[in-house]
């Protein structure tokens, strides 16, 4: 043998399993809610009766709740780096805080269907503004519950003391990758169907 | 990376319970893969029983083997199955058996996510299948879905889709797709964070890039399904709009999701077949596979053009000349890396020492096959001949040697090549070599006649045929094409049954291979690697066994 | 190989069938099997849904296109069949060849790589500049000048046909199953369903063309040969889609003029058969068909006319007394999972109404 293979690439200088796999997720994530977008998008103004979006929609409650969901992404953060730093404390605050912002989020977009439910009497059969919307928003508010369970569940897990900063703090941070995703979807949901949906 | 603790238990010491115990619980991707190869061969079974079926009932003109009804379900379960029960899980469990196996790696990177996908896939062929018994709903109709494999609406609403047929047909492939998804991801962390030390990109075998690739697209294909599928229930439970023409649905955005979906999908069903090919013709041809950059490179961008050549599937729905226009030249050019792969295959096997082993000539046979149901294709994609075409009996006849004479074809040569490995014995050549020759003639004699009753306007999907068109022969050849079939399928059962007790000893290496899931033992143990291999070059074995030439030095 | 031989002998008969029209004599529904005087217009021929016999300007640009398609095809198939065949023969272990005596191990050739990245792309280049073309001149978006209106609606499982007509009372001619048109004038076809989806296809005159619910199409075809020209639904649609036949009858624009006019002529009204019509009126057979000044329902086939067609049931069967009388006692038997229920009526009744039927001309 004149020259030596070369056999010093070792992959396992590559990403973590789990940093893969989460990726991977979101991506599979990112198509599914293209088909609803994209229906979304295909339906818009092709209702054939009321109530139409600028009818019924008041942009000032979403615009609070999208801050206050926004505000969770860098809270996520904040919480990361008093995980990586060993400051369990640090850490639970803003744990707890990420939670609130995410609930009062959920608690805005019920408040919001309430209000198409009973007074404009918009369901997801009413029409296809009502279909898609449901489905659309829906499906994005399920999102954001299992996002808030896996919060929670680490909350819970680190009061109880069960988490240790070596061995959890990629777990931790995979859980924040998905509810960066959270966040980022609703950012095109957002557009989708309180901007581009709005037209008349 | 985690070592599964390795029990020195020897199977065969164990009862019948323990044993089947031991498989229930695996979560060893070599078992894994194997039940998902095992369980689509029988779910290949009983899709062959419902093609049967309807070749019975066209035999003659105006038969009355199978009620409308009855054959609408069975063409229905027929497609359903072959791509979602048959397909997508033979070709999965290959890539479970062999990923890690060729990556140098002990197991998957997400075990228990691998075995709760199998089991996934399992209980959603067992609802799809339910259907038969349970379809009937509380309405007093129905029994298995009956709208096709493509599910078309307004077919599938719950005006003309009554009871609870179409329930268990979405509900069966949403799970198992969620199956699918799992094993997609599993197969993308495995083989981006797992390969052995020396397995750079380049270096790893054909078949594990074309499953990485095909991973990718289960990943953009499957959700937009799952997504169509999800409103498709809306629409049924929920009284939504979205494919409800009374309130301004669009029909046809059904169809754009379900093809957007589709046509990916038919590629996750090739891409592995392909995958397999490029093992095999190189082993048997004794020659180094013929440029293997380009063969990544058409197998990228085969991936990335079959996103947008959807619409393919709706040339007569009356899209605009310029869209029609558009998605005729993309078609054309998948193509193109399409005919680079062949081509590649073919300058393998010159100048090669053809060895004609059972799997060589299913290789062989596929690319005879592939390249007819290739062409065809090509043709399908010329807008003005597909709106005579499509719906045709061409079609079928098309998709038919793509994927038989493709992806099955595909499947016997991987299955006559990799079941020493896996078995540790040798499947019989000379009953390989009948099975070969009758599943040649079945479906040659099967599908060529359909391309003619279709140019002679025989429309797909039909469940009898008016007399005196000049469908009769055809039909006649067609039906004559099935047992065939039938004693080949036979005949490997019984190859496989009696090689797994009285097949010769394989030993690890059986065809002077190179690839590294013939550097451990055969069966592997459940470990895989005792020692954890180092790859050298594309052909680490080669390497070891030619050091004066090692591959290494053309890298 | 059996493969390559089987071709060839399938290749071989289709041209000898498709070149001698051996079935066309056989067809039950042609012309021969129904009463002469039944027949509005004598026909000279029945012709085959054969997309290598058409008889109107889309289909010929079809057929010539796919001379030029199946040409390239078969040509690519020879050479790489042949290349493939010659690989397996020449490059077969010969019996001196040992194990460990490896060929020589060729890893690529850019040059030749390169050559057969090329080429298919310029064959993909000139397939896709035609299919351009072809596209262009075949799909119009405007009716041609001085052509024959019709709106097509799609039903599970029969055809509905609106002749579009200023002159006419309701601007409008409604037959069903079998649409008449005089030869050498354009046809222009709006394309509308009811329910799902289905599609229009007689291969002689068109490529096919999806019928959609909430969706309209057009197509068109000019016939040029006078005869019963066949097709079917091809978009599967439900239960019956095979029973969903399609038939265009093309003949002098005299006789054409001659049989609009036996369409537009008020109901045969004959007091000798009052018993069927009162059963039609009084059973639920009037809520499902038009018959005009009788009833106006909607769902089924107007039967106005009824005795001006060859065929009942989407042309499943030929339109004779003893057929018809059946299909009245119970459509289920003759085109299973149909629309139509049998009502039930005894065999008084369906004498009567089967009697009322055959006078409506």
């Amino acid at each position: 043998m004149t020259s030596m293979p070369q056999t010093n690439f070792i992959p396992s200088s590559a990403p973590s399993r789990g940093k893969v796999g989460m990726a991977c997720l979101i991506f599979a994530e990112c198509w599914f809610f293209a088909g609803f977008i994209v229906a979304y998008l295909f339906y818009i103004g092709k209702s054939s009766s009321g109530p139409l979006p600028r009818e019924v929609i008041d942009i000032k409650p979403v615009l609070v709740n999208s801050v206050a969901l926004i505000a969770s992404s860098f809270t996520v953060v904040a919480a990361l780096r008093g995980l990586a730093r060993g400051a369990m404390g640090t850490f639970r605050f803003w744990m707890l805080l990420t939670i609130l912002l995410g609930g009062y989020f959920i608690f805005g977009t019920a408040m919001e269907w309430r209000g198409f439910i009973v007074d404009h009497h918009l369901t997801i059969r009413t029409n296809l503004f009502g279909t898609t919307y449901y489905s659309l928003v829906g499906f994005h508010a399920f999102h954001v519950i299992v996002g808030l369970f896996l919060l929670a569940t680490v909350l819970v897990l680190s009061l109880m003391g069960h988490i240790q900063v070596v061995r959890d703090h990629l777990r931790v941070e995979l859980i924040s990758w998905y509810w960066h995703f959270v966040d980022a979807v609703w950012i095109v949901v957002f557009t989708t169907v309180y901007i581009v949906g709005m037209r008349p | 990376m985690t070592t599964a603790p390795i029990h020195p238990i020897n199977e065969a010491d164990m009862g019948l319970g323990s044993r089947v115990h031991s498989w229930v619980i695996s979560v060893d991707h070599k078992k894994l893969g194997l039940m998902y190869i095992g369980i689509g061969l029988i779910f290949f079974v009983i899709g062959g029983i419902e093609a049967t079926l309807m070749r019975l009932q066209l035999l003659k003109p105006l038969n009355d083997v199978l009620t409308p009804q009855g054959f609408n379900q069975m063409f229905t379960m027929h497609g359903t199955t072959m791509v979602f029960l048959v397909g997508m899980p033979i070709l999965l469990g290959f890539g479970n058996y062999l990923i890690p196996l060729m990556i140098g790696a002990r197991d998957m990177a997400f075990p228990r996510l691998n075995a709760f996908g199998l089991w996934l896939f399992i209980f959603g062929g067992l609802l799809l299948y339910y259907s038969f018994i349970g379809g009937d709903g509380l309405y007093g109709m129905g029994g298995a879905p009956d709208t096709g494999w493509f599910a078309y609406s307004p077919l599938t609403s719950k005006a003309f889709s009554v009871g609870h047929a179409t329930d268990y047909w979405i509900l069966g492939i949403m799970v198992s797709g969620f199956g699918s998804m799992t094993t997609a991801i599993n197969f993308l962390a495995t083989i981006v964070c797992m390969r052995c030390p020396g397995m750079k990109w380049m270096r790893m075998p054909l078949f594990v890039w074309l499953m990485l690739t095909v991973g990718v697209l289960v990943l953009v294909a499957l959700p937009v399904l799952t997504g169509a599928q999800v409103m498709l229930l809306f629409d049924r439970f929920l009284g939504a709009h979205f494919f409800d023409p009374q309130q301004q649905g669009s029909v046809i955005f059904w169809q754009h999701l379900f093809w957007f979906f589709g046509h990916p999908e038919v590629y996750i069903l090739i891409l592995p077949a392909f995958g397999m090919i490029c093992e095999i013709i190189p082993v048997f041809s004794r020659k180094v596979i013929f440029g293997y950059p380009l063969m990544v490179a058409a197998t990228l961008s085969i991936a990335f053009i079959s996103l947008g050549v959807w619409a393919h599937h709706m040339f007569s729905i009356g899209m605009p000349p310029w869209l029609n226009s558009i998605f005729a030249a993309s078609t054309f050019l998948i193509a193109v890396p399409t005919g680079m792969k062949i081509f590649n295959w073919i300058g393998t096997m010159w100048g090669g020492q053809i060895r004609f082993t059972v799997s060589m000539m299913f290789a062989t046979g596929f690319l005879v096959m592939f390249l007819f149901g290739g062409l065809t294709g090509i043709m399908l994609a010329v807008v003005p001949f597909d709106w005579q075409l499509s719906d045709s009996y061409f079609v079928v006849g098309h998709f038919h040697y793509v994927l038989f004479g493709g992806t099955i074809l595909a499947v016997f040569s991987a299955i006559f090549y990799w079941f020493p490995k896996a078995t540790g014995r040798m499947l019989s050549e000379p009953m390989g070599k009948w099975t070969f020759w009758l599943l040649m003639i079945g479906l040659t004699l099967a599908f060529l006649p359909m391309h003619l009753s279709g140019m002679l306007g025989m429309p797909r999907r039909v469940y009898t045929y008016q007399p005196g068109r000049g469908f009769e022969i055809w039909n006649l050849i067609s039906t004559i094409g099935v047992p065939f079939q039938i004693l080949g399928v036979l005949l490997f059962v019984i190859n496989v049954i009696k090689s797994l007790i009285h097949g010769r000893v394989a030993g690890p290496d059986p065809w002077d291979a190179w690839t590294l899931e013939w550097a451990t033992s055969s069966p592997p143990p459940s470990e895989n690697f005792p020692k954890i291999p180092t790859c050298t070059s594309a052909r680490p074995l080669w390497d070891r066994k030619h050091p004066e030439d090692p591959d290494f030095f053309y890298e | 190989m059996p493969f390559k031989f089987f071709s060839a002998v399938c290749l071989l008969a289709f041209t000898i069938v498709t070149g001698t029209g051996v079935y066309g004599a056989t067809d039950i529904c042609a012309p021969g099997s129904v009463g002469a005087s039944d027949a509005a217009t004598p026909m000279t021929q029945t012709i085959l849904p054969n997309i290598f016999d058409p008889h109107s300007p889309p289909a010929r640009m079809i057929q010539e296109l796919s001379w030029l398609v199946l040409g390239i095809s078969g040509g690519l198939f020879i050479v790489v069949e042949g290349m493939i065949l010659y690989g397996v023969i020449m490059y077969r272990r010969k019996k001196n060849q040992k194990n460990g005596a490896e060929p020589r191990q060729v890893y690529g050739s850019n040059p030749v790589e390169i050559a057969w990245t090329i080429i298919p792309l310029l064959i993909v280049f000139v397939l896709t500049l035609t299919t351009v073309r072809a596209i262009r001149s075949i799909e119009l978006t405007e009716a041609p000048e001085g052509a024959l209106q019709v709106v097509v609606i799609g039903h599970q499982w029969w055809w509905e046909y609106r002749y579009l007509d200023p002159n006419v009372p309701g601007g409008q001619v409604i037959v069903a199953n079998e649409l008449h048109v005089p030869i050498n004038r354009p046809v222009w076809l709006r394309l509308e369903s009811a329910d799902v989806i289905h599609s229009w296809w007689v291969p002689a005159l068109a490529g096919k063309m999806d019928l959609i619910p909430n969706h309209t199409n057009q197509t068109w075809f000019t016939a040029e040969t006078e005869g019963l020209y066949l097709g079917q639904c091809a978009e599967y649609c439900g239960n019956q889609h095979a029973g969903m036949l399609l038939r265009v009858v093309a003949s002098k624009p005299a006789d054409f003029d001659a049989w609009m006019q036996t369409q537009i002529a008020p109901t045969v009204n004959d007091p000798s058969v009052a018993m069927g019509r009162d059963i039609f009126q009084e059973y639920a057979c009037s809520t499902c068909h038009t018959i005009k000044g009788i009833s106006d329902g909607q769902f089924a086939p107007d039967l106005t006319h009824l005795m001006s067609r060859q065929t009942i049931a989407s042309g499943v069967a030929p339109l004779d007394p003893a057929t018809l009388r059946a299909w009245i006692n119970n459509p289920q038997e003759l085109k299973p999972g149909c629309n139509m229920p049998s009502l039930q009526l005894d065999s008084q009744e369906l004498d009567a109404v089967t009697a009322y039927l055959l006078t409506l001309r």
